[in-house]
């Protein structure tokens, strides 16, 4: 037998890599039922309008056509994250272009998508409002007339367009901007920014026996999904079974959908199988986007460079529906201070309705449109004080044992570590060969800021009776690699091979709660619970064992490979095997531990900050990085070019430091995206103007700096019981303002929206 | 609807008979027709890669090729790189460095690679993102798939 090698800190190859690499991975397009049905949408043709009426008469005439649902139809039950504004279908309004008016179900795609185009909607076209500022302005069409009715977790908005409004301030801004030597201010503005994962979003619901459904879907977590289901449906949970198949990607798209509840009513309506496989237009036109936002930012400083103030206003477009915005617009005002230690600062933050596609959760959460300003204003301010960039944020950085704005410790912090680590590195890189004639080089640098944590999850672990090992939990991997992750972790502390352990899919009536893959929380959150439930597995073998082996508990060990000794008395051992088969037949009864746990770390401090309408108030732990960013302007063609990256992380322990290096790479290329091509674009009428790839440009290959180096600083968390941190987003919210504030130092315009196409860098050169 | 039309393509070294309608592309034909699901749908436009597969060993997308139009040569999609349980020398190599994240362009990217090497058995770097150049990834930002391209290229010398 090999040596056994301790799996965490290993980087063993992702469990399903042999699948993915071989096709056999099943996606759900890549799911077939017998006697299956498939579903197609007919959408608002108009950005706001009302209904006056639906004729499905002439569709429901096409051969093959099966089942038909509008608005009419569904018991419009209303949905929403902190505002329940939503119905899987229109009813009596559209409210933004493309929005899903009616389903079909037919016995073949085609026959589906020319039934949805002959339902004959009447509408009463409205005036449309796209800008958030001209929604929140007096006289602006009304999306939500019955907002004020809606229910709502907490308060905050209401009313007109403003979807929810929140002000956090600690210290006295205005008075403290009046005793600044210097003060910095500019607007920032950044784009609609599309997921862009590679497998459009997809369900297929069938029927199941008891009169439940069973919803599988291309998901971020199976509850979350078979909950708002129930929701839509107007059932209880008990009759919605939820699962989940390989999952394409999702960066925060993926989340409950409207499709979901559709392919369930039409599975139940019809009693067979439906699947809709969104093409990549509808997926665009009716998932979701990164919310637009408009941050008006001032920062004041003292003459050395200690920074004092910073006011900001933050404006987010929601677009049609509320989903996520409440919480997205807290975030992005809890990141908008930045890393940095400022006693005076002033938050509001407003997000409106528009008519258009909803925005919500992307990977990041607000962080990149707040870092996007933040981060470019700390250069102009270094630019003004005349001090270096880098110098100015290890002045001001956060530490270890300071208090977050509100009020949290921060238990870890290598802040100033990753920031002096990225400078050194690109200072010690070889030399890239001189600019060509016509292009300007420049470096640029971000502090990074991130959580990982929020709400509640749990884990069982069960022994076999071979003595091999069955872990379930409800964390969905959606490419990020947290199947392996969390095999680590149990194989690592039972010492045993991760083949010994075996990781269930999710399945909602098997896997235990999960709140979603998101905020960054698997390894820190559903991690603790694998943890938790591991070691009360571990403590009934060895309860077992010293049974077996008549001695004391406390004399036990686990030694690697499945067995237990007495410590310092080689030889004798009894293995998993022994023990399971006890369990099973003798005595105790089955081996199994369970551990669920919420996110319960510090609350804001009332006392030091105040804090109205704030959509949370705990969140996780805090995370850092820095980024350093060589990139050049041609000033012929305005074009940006990113040559190479240097991106460090204070990422906790690294349990598997191959693929904390992946989610760092992957997440710098989407903030490249972010920064220089990726923009949802609007026509006048409301239209979504890029709907594909083709036009929507997402970095390619050749966009790619030839070097993208992470650095990993591993400090153990200590509210982690194997010290991990999540690293899932932080990599994405710093490289438009780190790639922004290189091409101000190369002499460049300074940027303050992105993307920074060509067009946009060649109209700020101009004279 | 369009008659279906019967015809044979040569699928990873098999006669595989199949009725398809005049404009189903290979791509369907191979999903819907001949389950072979790896080769996978991200666009249908030509744009992402995700459905690459090799026509007498070169890569083409599968969404913009008719099956009516494959005639006599030789299909070869992700499924016939190995015997089953077995992978392919870019596959190991890709496994091998962690480039494998939500895995969907995964099939696509190998038989761009796949097809490269055939032809161009020891490309450089340049070659490589050459070769890349159609096929998106939205996770992995291409680093550690360029370091299995690399590896791919050295095991194969
Ligand atoms: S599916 Fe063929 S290129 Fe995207
Ligand atoms: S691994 Fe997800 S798109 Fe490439």
């Amino acid at each position: 037998m090999n040596a056994f090698v301790d799996p965490l800190g290993a980087s063993p190859a992702r469990l399903e890599a042999r699948d993915k690499l071989s096709g056999s991975a099943r996606y759900l397009d890549d799911l077939s039922r017998p006697g299956m049905l498939h579903a197609a949408i007919a959408q608002s043709p108009h950005a706001h309008a009302r209904i006056l009426s639906c004729d499905v008469s002439q569709a429901a005439a096409l051969p093959g056509v099966i089942a038909i649902v509008t608005g009419a139809d569904i018991p419009a039950r209303r949905v929403g994250g902190m505002v329940k504004d939503e119905t899987m279908l229109a009813v009596g309004k559209v409210r933004y272009m493309g929005e899903p008016v009616a389903a079909v179900a037919a016995r073949d795609a085609e026959t589906a998508r020319l039934a949805a185009q002959l339902i004959a909607v009447e509408y009463e076209v409205l005036p449309h409002v796209l800008d958030p500022e001209a929604a929140l302005a007096p006289g602006a069409p009304i999306l939500h007339e019955d907002q004020a009715q809606y229910v709502r977790t907490m308060e905050g908005g209401g009313s007109g367009n403003l979807v929810w409004q929140a002000v956090l301030a600690e210290g006295d801004a205005e008075a403290a901007f009046a005793a600044c030597d210097v003060v910095v201010e500019g607007i920032y503005e950044t784009p609609a920014q599309y997921h862009g994962y590679m497998e459009p979003n997809g369900v297929l619901a069938e029927p199941e026996a008891n009169g439940r459904v069973l919803v599988i879907a291309s998901c971020q977590s199976v509850h979350h999904v078979q909950q708002r289901v129930a929701d839509e449906l107007g059932i209880p949970m008990s009759q919605v079974r939820a699962q989940v198949p390989k999952v394409g990607g999702g960066f925060g798209g993926k989340h409950a959908s409207n499709i979901h509840s559709i392919c369930a009513w039409l599975a139940r309506a019809t009693g067979r199988p439906v699947k809709l496989a969104l093409s990549r237009t509808l997926d665009m036109e009716i998932q979701r986007s990164r919310h637009p936002a408009r941050i008006r930012l001032r920062t004041g400083a003292k003459r050395d460079g200690t920074i004092v103030a910073r006011h900001a206003e933050i404006l987010l477009d929601g677009g049609a529906y509320a989903d996520e915005s409440p919480n997205v617009m807290t975030f992005a005002m809890l990141m908008v201070r930045g890393p940095y230690r400022i006693p005076h600062v002033r938050i509001e933050g407003r997000v409106a309705y528009t008519n258009k596609l909803r925005a919500g959760s992307f990977r990041g959460f607000g962080n990149p449109q707040a870092s996007f300003a933040g981060e470019s204003q700390i250069d102009e301010l270094a630019a003004k004080l005349g001090m270096d960039p880098v110098e100015l944020r290890l002045k001001n950085a956060v530490q270890q044992g300071d208090r977050w704005i509100g009020g949290h410790t921060l238990t870890t912090c290598r802040l100033s570590d990753c920031l002096a680590a990225v400078r050194d590195a690109q200072a010690a890189a070889p030399k890239l060969p001189a600019p060509r004639h016509g292009r300007r080089r420049g470096i640029g640098f971000a502090s990074l800021t991130h959580i990982s944590g929020l709400m509640g999850t749990a884990a069982s672990v069960h022994m076999r009776a071979d003595g091999t090992i069955a872990l379930n939990t409800g964390c969905v991997d959606i490419g990020q690699g947290s199947d392996t992750v969390m095999t680590q972790i149990c194989a690592s502390l039972l010492q045993v091979p991760i083949g010994q352990v075996a990781y269930a899919a999710q399945d909602s009536d098997l896997s235990p709660y999960n709140w979603k893959t998101a905020g960054s929380r698997s390894t820190y959150m559903t991690g603790r619970a694998v943890v938790g439930a591991t070691e009360q597995v571990r403590e009934k073998i060895l309860d077992h064992a010293a049974e077996m082996m008549e001695c004391a508990k406390a004399d036990l060990e686990l030694r690697p490979g499945g067995r237990v000794g007495i410590a310092g008395v080689p030889g004798r051992e009894v293995g998993f095997r022994e023990v399971a088969m006890r369990s099973l037949f003798k005595s105790g009864g089955p081996i199994m531990g369970f551990h669920g746990l919420v996110y319960d770390g510090e609350r804001f401090d009332p006392k030091r900050a105040l804090m109205q309408r704030l959509a949370f108030d705990n969140l996780g732990v805090y995370t850092f990085g820095a980024q350093c960013v060589e990139a050049e302007l041609d000033e012929v063609t305005g074009k940006v070019e990113v040559l190479r990256m240097f991106s460090a992380h204070d990422v906790g322990r690294a349990i598997n430091p191959v693929s904390c290096e992946g989610q760092i790479q992957g997440g710098i290329v989407q903030g490249l995206g972010y920064a220089l091509t990726e923009e949802l674009v609007w026509d006048d009428d409301g239209r979504l103007a890029n709907p594909s790839f083709a036009d929507y440009k997402l970095p390619g290959i050749k966009d790619v700096p030839r070097q993208i180096v992470p650095i990993l600083f591993e400090e153990p968390e200590p509210t982690h019981p194997v010290g991990a941190k999540g690293v899932g987003e932080i990599s994405m919210v710093g490289t438009a303002p780190a790639i922004a504030n290189a091409v101000a130092q190369a002499g460049g315009p300074r940027l303050r929206r992105i993307p920074m196409t060509p067009e946009r860098v060649l109209d700020a050169l101009e004279p | 609807m369009l008659d279906r039309i019967a015809l044979t393509l040569s699928v990873n070294g098999e006669p595989r008979e199949i009725r398809v309608a005049p404009m189903t592309t290979l791509l369907e034909a191979l999903r819907t027709e001949l389950a072979l699901t790896g080769a996978k749908r991200g666009c249908n436009q030509g744009v992402c890669g995700a459905c690459t597969v090799l026509l007498d060993g070169r890569p083409v997308r599968g969404c913009l090729t008719l099956a009516v139009a494959v005639g006599e040569r030789e299909v070869t999609t992700v499924e016939g790189l190995a015997p089953p349980g077995q992978l392919g020398r870019v596959q190991e190599a890709l496994e091998q460095v962690g480039a494998v994240q939500c895995g969907f362009c995964t099939p696509g990217i190998v038989l761009a690679l796949e097809g490269l090497l055939r032809e161009t058995p020891h490309p450089d770097e340049d070659a490589l993102r050459e070769a890349l150049s159609g096929n998106l990834c939205r996770c992995s930002g291409y680093v550690k798939i360029l370091e299995g391209a690399r590896r791919a290229v050295e095991a194969a010398s």
